[in-house]
């Protein structure tokens, strides 16, 4: 999957669940400071981000994922 | 001691989503029996449901909270959204002497089975949402009204199986009548019309199975009645202290006069047969309320359409009421809204209150066929509304577990 591609369906995915617009969802918006996330949406979110990527993410990694970019980057890097 | 009044109303139901709808759809005698939409019932043996329909979410709750709410959570903001706007109160009022006490009989049950069985055909790796517990435990409805509102006075749910918003209400009642808080939120709300739900129920062989004529199948008193018809959706009252309503210059529907909760201590799911605990549950609340047994008018019966539960229960209001039983108006308006377990009380608390400000007393409809086992000359209210003065109007609710819970409302005099 391409890079757009897995950016383009984390910010689907982002909208869906959080209700923001697309237009806040870049790289640099952290879920909570941001993006009004509290702790279950993450955790909600990286499950969702697991079952559409077919990924299996860590709790400790999971904590590292706090901005938009963390994800598309953690996301790529598992496919890579 | 204080007095309680009533100053706002709120309700998604199967006859509308709104007070006026759906009054105006129970004055009228409207079946809202529908065959269900909710799930596949091909094996099931009862295909039908008094279903909320036309309800816009979008209009009352955002889309991300809507998704952590269980439908049967939405309903509560939405019923207690109303009320509140109704009631006028957020012009005035301390936030830490309004209560919240809002009940489900089951709480999220869809939630529930959808997460298990998601579970369950899995390969046993535990993912379950991080919302299943807050989305399904019955408590959470009261938690979101509050936070919605900032009212930070008692919140939590009292769960008494289909008596559970009387309860909700009474605990309400009692808290303003003592002092404790100026106003509170109370109501309850249900959404069990799943797998699980309507399983269970027929199971229990609890549920009518006349699929052939599902519109007619709410007959409570009628001979041929085989069960209840189960409904959904959500409602809510906003009580408040008498002093306090008046001095902001509310509107007052009606007067909260008493309550009463007892057990029956018998049976699971039987009523007692000669309705011992609704005979005393009446009887403590018209003797908290003041009242004579000539004083009330209008009995809004639980009345399931149950072969036992009917009989008992009248037998019940013959006791308490004697000579005087052949006065009131006694109705079952599940005939139109099926049962609304957990709402029940909540949604027969608004039919017994719009009752008593309007002079009209709902039917009880689907009723062709006398019961030998009925007093016929009970005033049951059969198939069409009645116009009377009501000064009074008594709620019943009884759930599984034998709990009884009563309420009575009374014309607002100054």
């Amino acid at each position: 999957m391409s890079s757009t591609t897995i950016a383009e369906k984390v910010t689907q995915i982002i909208v869906d669940k959080l209700g923001c617009d697309e237009a806040q969802v870049v790289p640099g918006a952290s879920f909570t400071a941001d993006l009004g996330a509290d702790s279950l949406d993450i955790v909600e979110l990286v499950m969702e981000f697991e079952n559409h990527f077919g990924l299996s993410i860590p709790d400790d990694k999971a904590e590292q994922i706090q901005t938009v970019g963390d994800a598309i980057s953690f996301i790529e890097q598992s496919q890579a | 001691m204080r007095r309680v009044v009533v100053t706002g109303l709120g309700a998604v139901t199967p006859l509308g989503n709104d007070v006026g709808t759906f009054w105006k759809a129970l004055v009228a005698g409207t079946s809202g029996a529908n065959l269900i939409t909710k799930f596949d019932t091909t094996h099931f043996k009862t295909k039908f449901a008094c279903e909320v329909k036309g309800l816009d979410i979008a209009s009352y709750i955002d889309k991300k909270e809507a998704n952590r709410l269980d439908p049967s959570a939405q309903y509560a903001l939405i019923a207690a959204t109303q009320a509140v706007e109704d009631s006028g109160i957020l012009s005035s009022f301390n936030p830490d002497r309004v209560g919240v006490i809002w009940s489900s009989g089951i709480g999220g049950i869809l939630t529930f089975q959808q997460e298990i069985t998601n579970f369950a055909t899995g390969n046993g790796t535990p993912r379950f949402n991080p919302f299943f517990i807050p989305k399904m435990i019955p408590d959470i409805s009261a938690g979101h009204i509050s936070m919605k509102y900032g009212f930070r006075g008692p919140n939590f749910a009292p769960v008494a199986a289909c008596a559970s918003s009387t309860i909700a209400l009474a605990d309400a009642f009692i808290y303003i009548k003592y002092g404790r808080i100026d106003a509170c939120v109370a109501g309850g709300s249900e959404m069990a019309i799943t797998e699980g739900g309507i399983g269970g129920f027929n199971a229990m062989k609890a549920l009518s199975e006349r699929n052939d004529d599902f519109e007619t199948a709410s007959r409570p008193f009628d001979a041929t009645r085989d069960g209840f018809v189960m409904g959904e959706g959500g409602c809510g009252l906003v009580l408040e202290e008498y002093e306090h309503a008046m001095k902001r210059g509310a509107k007052i529907y009606a007067e909260v006069m008493g309550c009463g909760l007892t057990a029956d201590a018998y049976h699971l799911t039987a009523p007692h047969p000669e309705g011992l605990g609704a005979y005393n549950v009446m009887k403590n609340t018209i003797e908290e309320a003041g009242l004579g047994t000539n004083e009330v008018d209008y009995v809004n019966v639980h009345g399931t359409s149950t072969p036992l539960g009917d009989i008992a229960e009248l037998k019940a209001i013959k006791q308490l009421f004697g000579e005087d039983a052949y006065r009131l108006n006694i109705s079952s308006t599940k005939s139109q809204t099926g049962h609304l377990l957990g709402a029940a009380g909540a949604i027969e608390a608004i039919a017994c209150i719009k009752a008593v400000q309007e002079d009209i007393i709902p039917p009880t409809i689907n009723f062709n066929t006398p019961d030998e086992n009925i007093d016929q000359k009970l005033n049951l209210t059969l198939n069409k509304a009645e116009k009377r003065t009501i000064n009074t109007a008594l709620s019943n609710t009884f759930g599984f577990g034998g709990h009884n819970a009563s309420i009575v409302f009374k014309k607002f005099v100054q």
